[in-house]
């Protein structure tokens, strides 16, 4: 620590006069204002009451992963300079249907807040948030430096509310929509941004159902020359997308719309417009793809990093020739009719991926059961060393490809491996999974988020506890076969942050097992297992500073059916629906 | 002691036809299949004791029970959870969800309570459920849905279930080279048209399309029925007319039903418009009330 010198008289804010000052507080805040990292600013606030006023004054960004882990009256008295903030709302688990519509998370209260002691917020990104056209507006209206907004997986908004943000912030660069549950009243509001609005860098309306007027878009394209990021929906299609790169060749992320209707003379163009854009580093979108426009895009692809072609319905040869031209891909998002065949492609063709996603496009088994394997994972790992994230979603997997995986891969810091029938065990052992992850935790030092599936028994769980010593975050699903499961990794794993478990014989013993563990995670989730009412009670009673909630099924008895526990420093929540008890 | 298995007896199935074998079911699993009987629905008199029932003979209450479900195959999940669809997949074999969201959460919700029903008459919390070997999994022809897994976001799940079927379509179909040729025909007109959907985004483009194509009929038709002349027809008003009073743009999708144009999203249009007609007003009632309505007040 640097050495204590006096200088003088010690400006305000201080509340400890005997502590000899070192510097005066606003050098301090200077100093502080280029920590970005959240951890570096914790750490920096502990050390004395100066430095924790001086960083307080100083933060402009705070993220509040879990929206009910504090009020918003207690975060605007520690921070009053804050200009970007970013909000978790519901459990994870709400994005499969696991809790009910009223939750809660709604950003209302926030905003009012927001609207007394920031006037001056430029940024707000939400996720897993409820968020109403009368909060849009209220935002839109609330705050006139306002820039940029980023709404993932929310609800309860309609296109309305898109209509008063692009009517009333002048000053907005970025305007980000993905995911929501939203009622799409119609394209309107991308024509309400005026004529004289100039300023978005950043649009991406991808997963919007209604048409927009292409005309507006274009002149919007047109007038925002700093605009680098444009992800239209799948109502666009590859004329227009020639239209807009025409406008903008310095895009540097771009979404297609749908990937059709192109005439044989427009294809040429389209692919010099391609040609033109320098700087796009990322693709995505390719809604209804007809594979047979995707030349078109080969002159771009030996700039991409990041290629999403998670909406396309590819076929292994498809991909093959397509990734034969992304030599520099980092992150790849695909389908899994690419099959095995493809990932042998992906793993000859792009040996500096770092991320791989494959997602099931048919997870109910209507139409197609294909799909990929365990030897396309392989075959990846083979060839791309450098992987460190994979979310993976299979029908069949075996300990041995595993252990092969992770051999080739060891630097894995998120490893979610889904296969979809739940209980599955080793497709040619019959065996439990747990060497498999059992692999992964011995060789993957350093893991943070693990996600496991398949036939599992307790000792999965004891190798976790025993050997994933980053890991930061776990989800358990029909895995494991008594409480020294969830015991042990509750023991084993000291950076666990948030443990979320549904369908598992875990019951009360596992959940008291260890009180105090709660305070230092964010949140626990245990859905469809063994715990009872009492158990939570009991919980509640212990721990006061945790908000223990249930949501129980109609008739459970005594089961606690969806148990959610979290840190607070607000205390149990006052806007508790009916179904939620808080214990 | 026989461990009676959680059963959803709301096994709504595809395969009616379905028949329980009970030769490949371990002895367990027989015994629960026959202690059902404890509780099932039947009709009858209070204390009255149906004859034996078979597998095959049991009328369904809710939609298909036992003989509708395919139990051929026990997996083995290890998982022993109490409750939920773990425990109904345990013994039950497979059933099917027919329906989508909604639909999907209300029937898994309702047959969860239904488990716990069954939970509830027997000893919670330290029953091992699980049976201790493997047994053999025959490939179910349909799959038990369980809530919210896979775990996909429902955003995803929707956007690709139209685009995978459409996909499939595709596949077995036409489209090489990315064209989706129809034929149009106009009442009054001595030939028909083709018109390829692809090449229009959306129901306007279509519509221009179609004007393009059969300004010059409806030229004549206009004399005819005594509206002005009128040198090259525009756009407009040929609008006018197709939308108006004397014409009703219809389609018939794969099923060989004649719909309306507009109705569907456009992309669910392109996917089962066979061929397309342009029909007089006067011979769209029935076919649309609607358009006949718009006829009326148009005049």
């Amino acid at each position: 620590m640097d050495p204590v010198r006096k200088r003088g008289k010690n400006l305000s804010k201080s509340l400890d006069s005997t502590q000899p000052a070192s510097f005066p507080d606003e050098v301090l805040e200077q100093v502080f204002s280029v920590l970005k990292s959240r951890k570096d600013r914790s750490s920096v606030s502990l050390v004395c009451k100066v430095w924790y006023n001086a960083e307080r004054w100083s933060r402009r960004k705070v993220f509040i992963g879990n929206c009910y882990s504090v009020s918003p009256e207690i975060l605007v008295r520690r921070f009053p300079n804050i200009r970007s903030v970013t909000l978790k709302g519901k459990p994870r688990f709400s994005d499969f249907s696991l809790v009910p519509h009223d939750w809660g998370a709604d950003i209302h209260s926030w905003l009012d807040v927001f609207a007394e002691f920031y006037p001056f917020l430029e940024e707000l990104r939400l996720k897993r948030m409820v968020v109403t056209d009368r909060s849009l507006e209220f935002l839109a209206k609330s705050f006139s430096g306002f820039k940029a907004l980023s709404l993932l997986s929310c609800d309860g908004f309609s296109t309305d509310g898109l209509k008063a943000i692009a009517t009333h912030c002048k000053n907005l660069t970025e305007l980000d929509i993905q995911e929501n549950d939203i009622d799409d009243l119609g394209g309107e509001w991308l024509s309400c941004f005026p004529e004289t609005f100039v300023s978005l860098e950043v649009l991406n309306f991808a997963s919007l159902h209604s048409d927009v007027t292409f005309d507006a878009l274009e002149r919007l394209v047109d007038r925002c020359k700093a605009l680098r990021v444009l992800k239209v929906n799948m109502h666009i299609y590859l004329e227009q997308i020639k239209k807009l790169l025409l406008k903008a060749p310095g895009l540097t992320e771009l979404g297609t719309g749908s990937f059709l209707q192109l005439l044989p003379r427009q294809s040429a163009e389209l692919e010099t417009a391609f040609s033109r854009c320098k700087n796009l580093h990322t693709i995505s979108g390719l809604w209804e793809l007809s594979s047979f426009y995707l030349p078109v895009l080969y002159p771009a692809c030996a700039n991409l990093t990041y290629l999403n072609l998670s909406y396309a319905t590819l076929q292994s040869d498809e991909l093959a020739k397509l990734l034969s031209n992304c030599s520099n891909l980092r992150r790849l998002w695909v389908l899994d009719t690419v099959k095995d065949e493809g990932l042998e492609a992906v793993g000859s063709s792009c040996p500096l991926l770092e991320e791989l996603r494959v997602f099931p496009a048919d997870p109910f088994d209507h139409i197609m059961v294909q799909g990929v394997t365990e030897s396309g994972f392989v075959a990846v790992s083979n060839g791309c060393r450098k992987l460190h994230y994979v979310l993976y979603f299979c029908r069949q997997m075996s300990n041995v490809a595993v252990a092969t995986v992770v051999k080739n891969c060891p630097d894995f810091t998120h490893f979610r491996l889904c296969i979809m029938n739940p209980g599955q065990p080793d497709y040619m052992t019959n065996e439990p999974l747990d060497e498999a992850f059992g692999a992964v935790v011995k060789t993957c030092n350093k893991l943070q988020r693990l996600a496991i599936s398949g036939l599992l028994t307790d000792r999965a769980f004891e190798y976790i506890g025993k050997y994933a010593k980053n890991l930061e975050i776990l989800s358990v699903a029909f895995a494991g076969s008594s409480d020294l499961g969830m015991e042990a990794v509750i023991e084993g794993c000291p950076k666990l942050r948030k443990l979320e478990i549904r369908d598992s014989p875990f019951g009360n013993a596992a959940l008291l097992y260890n009180l105090n563990k709660y305070e230092s995670m964010r949140s626990l989730w245990m859905s469809a297992c063994n715990v009872t009412m009492n158990g939570c009670r009991v919980l509640a009673k212990l721990m006061p500073r945790l908000n223990v909630e249930v949501m129980k099924d109609e008739g459970s008895g005594n089961g606690a059916d969806k148990l959610y526990v979290y840190r607070s420093v607000a205390g149990p929540r006052r806007d508790a629906p009916p179904f939620v008890l808080t214990l | 002691m026989t461990t009676p298995l959680e059963h959803d007896y709301i096994g709504l199935s595809e395969t009616p036809t379905a028949e329980v074998s009970l030769e490949n079911m371990s002895e367990t699993n027989k015994n629960y299949v026959l202690n059902l009987k404890e509780t099932e629905l039947r009709l009858g008199l209070p204390g009255s004791v149906s004859p034996e029932r078979k597998p095959g003979n049991v009328v369904p209450f809710f939609g298909n029970v036992l003989e509708d479900v395919k139990v051929g195959s026990f997996k083995n999940f290890g998982s022993g959870a109490k409750r939920g669809f773990s425990d109904a997949i345990h013994g039950s074999g497979k059933w099917a969800f027919s329906t989508k969201s909604d639909a999907e959460v209300d029937l898994a919700k309702a047959s969860v309570e239904e488990a716990s029903v069954y939970g509830n008459t027997l000893k919670p919390v330290e029953e091992n459920k699980r049976s201790p070997q493997n047994e053999n999994a025959a490939a179910p022809a349909s799959k038990a849905q369980v809530v919210g897994w896979p775990p996909i976001k429902s955003f995803r799940k929707n956007t690709l279930a139209t685009s995978v079927s459409k996909n499939a379509d595709a596949v077995e179909g036409n489209s090489t080279s990315g064209c989706i040729y129809v034929k149009v025909s106009m009442d009054g007109a001595p030939y028909l048209r083709k018109v390829d959907l692809k090449t229009c985004g959306n129901y306007s483009e279509l519509s221009s399309a179609l004007e393009n194509m059969f300004s010059c009929f409806t030229i004549g038709q206009c004399t005819s029925k005594g509206l002005p002349e009128r040198e090259g027809l525009s756009a407009s008003r040929l609008m006018d007319l197709v939308h108006g009073s004397e014409y009703v743009l219809t389609y018939e999708d794969k099923d060989g039903d004649w719909m309306l144009v507009g109705d569907v999203p456009w992309n669910m249009f392109t996917d089962s418009c066979k061929r397309l007609r342009i029909m007089k007003g006067s011979e769209a009632i029935g076919l649309a009330p609607r358009a006949m309505e718009k006829c009326q007040s148009r005049n």
